[in-house]
């Protein structure tokens, strides 16, 4: 009786951590979709496989996939910073000379941005799944940082969490009180009235891009290494995820996508782990669909229906 | 030479001509006023200046220099200043924020803060609430933070769009008087008013403006006595 009682707390627990885990790395996700989503009232479809490239070009900097292998910690950074490039890219190219388009051409043309980086990471790294060689990755991560009867919170998970809380803090710090997150906030607030007091919008659009992806790249890094696993469909299926997340919370505010994010990760873990692992994703889905129902802005939104 | 001068303005939107050839001028230290109904083109004459809108044909100098191909916030650089119509604050920004927007072209941190100490006197309620957010204030008072918001830019020239659009008779005057102290400052004032007794009683010069065109444009005290615009504008 009091063992079968240990057994479910202990359970529980495990799943507790597992579940904020994979909430993070979600909410590092769909800050992005928000931000940006904030700024020029765009769902960036392709923001799923800014993830996927990071996790990509972590694994390959490390592994000398391009020819030279680079210390773990440089190749994060570079690969960091590459998702963030690649972001303002994707902006200039594909979504700015759409900006006065009507709303459905620019969602159309992130949808196929979005296949074609997946089929540009098919042809560079092919369909096989890629996984982290032990050697590359520094070994106290997959250590137990903390070990409680049969709770077991890997480094690898403290370091998840961590990264993503104090990333979410810098989000908030530069976003109010910064000139430039002040400039972001104008600007998903009246576009036209921002650039009458001398914002140059486009500018603070690619800077929105360039945060949004270096936390999507960030985010792409740290579940390449959660579950081993980085192939080129990765981002479609976490980007789906993290949407819902950003939708859940109220698409456009940064805390709703935090928030967002860690329901998202605890309803699938919590639903895989009671219910069925097979209904995890739908489990997700179904939380989400049900405070949208409720609520339709979402959590903390303040974009009517009609705009999403 | 004006410091700011259009040219033969054209502008559409769509398919719709809303600009048909508008020249006007506004020499420097002068209060100039854009008087007309409802949908005769001021707005979009302002906005045409500012940038937001971009020309068909002619041509807006400033300073003598053509504006053309310039980009909203390169004119309010070189001190080009508008205060858009329905004031268009930024409701989820404090004030102080929103007066901080204002000065988002400047970088000198202890001039700016002087110029919000300046802007907090100017309308001392804006200092009382400066940690509250912009939206909610009454009409009249985010009229004065959208003024304060453009003082910030430490412009040399003002287009205001009009600044006593829904706001009630004793708070219309304040507005008014406040212009007018901004003008003694020395800025230079384009003003577009659908009230046009209070506009031409403050301006030095008045254009009148239906369907696209100026129709008609005279000192404000010759416009004040003129039949056709007393009938039309003034309700006499």
């Amino acid at each position: 009786m009091l063992n079968t009682l240990l057994e479910q707390s202990s359970l529980f627990l495990q799943q507790l951590v597992n579940g904020v885990t994979l909430g993070s790395i979600y909410a590092l996700i769909a800050v992005g979709y928000t931000m940006v989503y904030g700024v020029i009232q765009l769902i960036n479809f392709a923001h799923g496989e800014i993830y996927m490239l990071g996790a990509f070009l972590s694994f390959s900097l490390v592994t000398g996939f391009f020819g030279i292998g680079l210390p773990f910690g440089l190749a994060v950074v570079i690969a960091v910073i590459f998702c963030a490039l690649a972001g303002v890219f994707l902006d200039i190219v594909a979504y700015r000379p759409l900006r006065r388009a009507p709303r459905l051409a620019a969602l159309i043309t992130a949808i196929g941005m979005s296949i074609f980086l997946q089929n540009l990471a098919l042809l560079i790294w092919g369909a096989q799944i890629k996984s982290f060689p032990r050697a590359v990755v520094p070994a106290f991560l997959f250590a137990p940082a903390l070990q409680f009867g049969d709770v077991v919170i890997s480094w690898l998970q403290v370091v998840i969490l961590t990264t993503a809380v104090l990333l979410m803090v810098m989000l908030q710090l530069i976003v109010h009180y910064t000139r430039i997150g002040r400039a972001m906030r104008a600007i998903a607030q009246d576009k036209t009235a921002a650039a009458l007091m001398g914002v140059n919008v486009d500018r603070v659009v690619s800077y929105t891009f360039a945060l949004g992806s270096g936390l999507g790249g960030v985010a792409g890094i740290l579940v390449g290494l959660y579950y081993n696993a980085v192939y080129p469909t990765m981002g479609y299926f976490a980007g789906i995820k993290a949407f819902a997340a950003a939708v859940l919370g109220g698409i456009g505010s940064i805390p709703g996508a935090i928030l967002g994010g860690g329901i998202l990760g605890l309803a699938e873990v919590f639903g895989g782990g009671y219910i069925s692992s097979s209904y995890s994703d739908g489990i997700a889905y179904a939380v989400m669909i049900l405070v949208i129902l409720v609520k339709p802005t979402g959590l903390f939104g303040r974009f009517a229906r009609d705009k999403a | 030479m004006p410091l700011l001068q259009l040219k033969d303005i054209h502008c559409y939107y769509g398919n719709i001509h809303a600009l048909k050839g508008v020249s006007l001028e506004v020499y420097s230290g002068e209060i100039r006023t854009l008087i007309g109904a409802n949908g005769a083109g001021k707005s979009t004459t302002l906005m045409a200046i500012s940038a937001i809108i971009g020309l068909k044909q002619g041509e807006v100098f400033y300073h003598g220099t053509s504006l053309a191909g310039r980009a909203p916030d390169e004119i309010v650089k070189s001190g080009l200043c508008q205060v858009p119509e329905g004031r268009r604050i930024f409701p989820g920004l404090t004030i102080r924020e929103n007066l901080e927007m204002g000065a988002y072209c400047r970088r000198v941190k202890s001039a700016i803060n002087a110029d919000l100490e300046m802007v907090y006197d100017l309308f001392p309620v804006l200092g009382e609430r400066r940690k509250q957010a912009g939206g909610t204030l009454s009409g009249g008072e985010q009229q004065m933070l959208a003024l304060g918001r453009a003082l910030m830019s430490q412009p040399q020239m003002l287009l205001l769009d009009e600044p006593s659009l829904g706001l009630a008779p004793l708070m219309v005057e304040k507005i008014f008087s406040i212009i007018e102290r901004i003008a003694g400052e020395g800025i230079t004032i384009l003003l577009v008013e659908q009230n046009a007794h209070a506009a031409l009683n403050l301006a030095d010069y008045g254009y009148v403006m239906e369907t696209g065109k100026i129709i008609l444009e005279a000192p404000a005290r010759e416009l004040l006595q003129d039949e056709r615009v007393k009938e039309a504008y003034l309700g006499e």
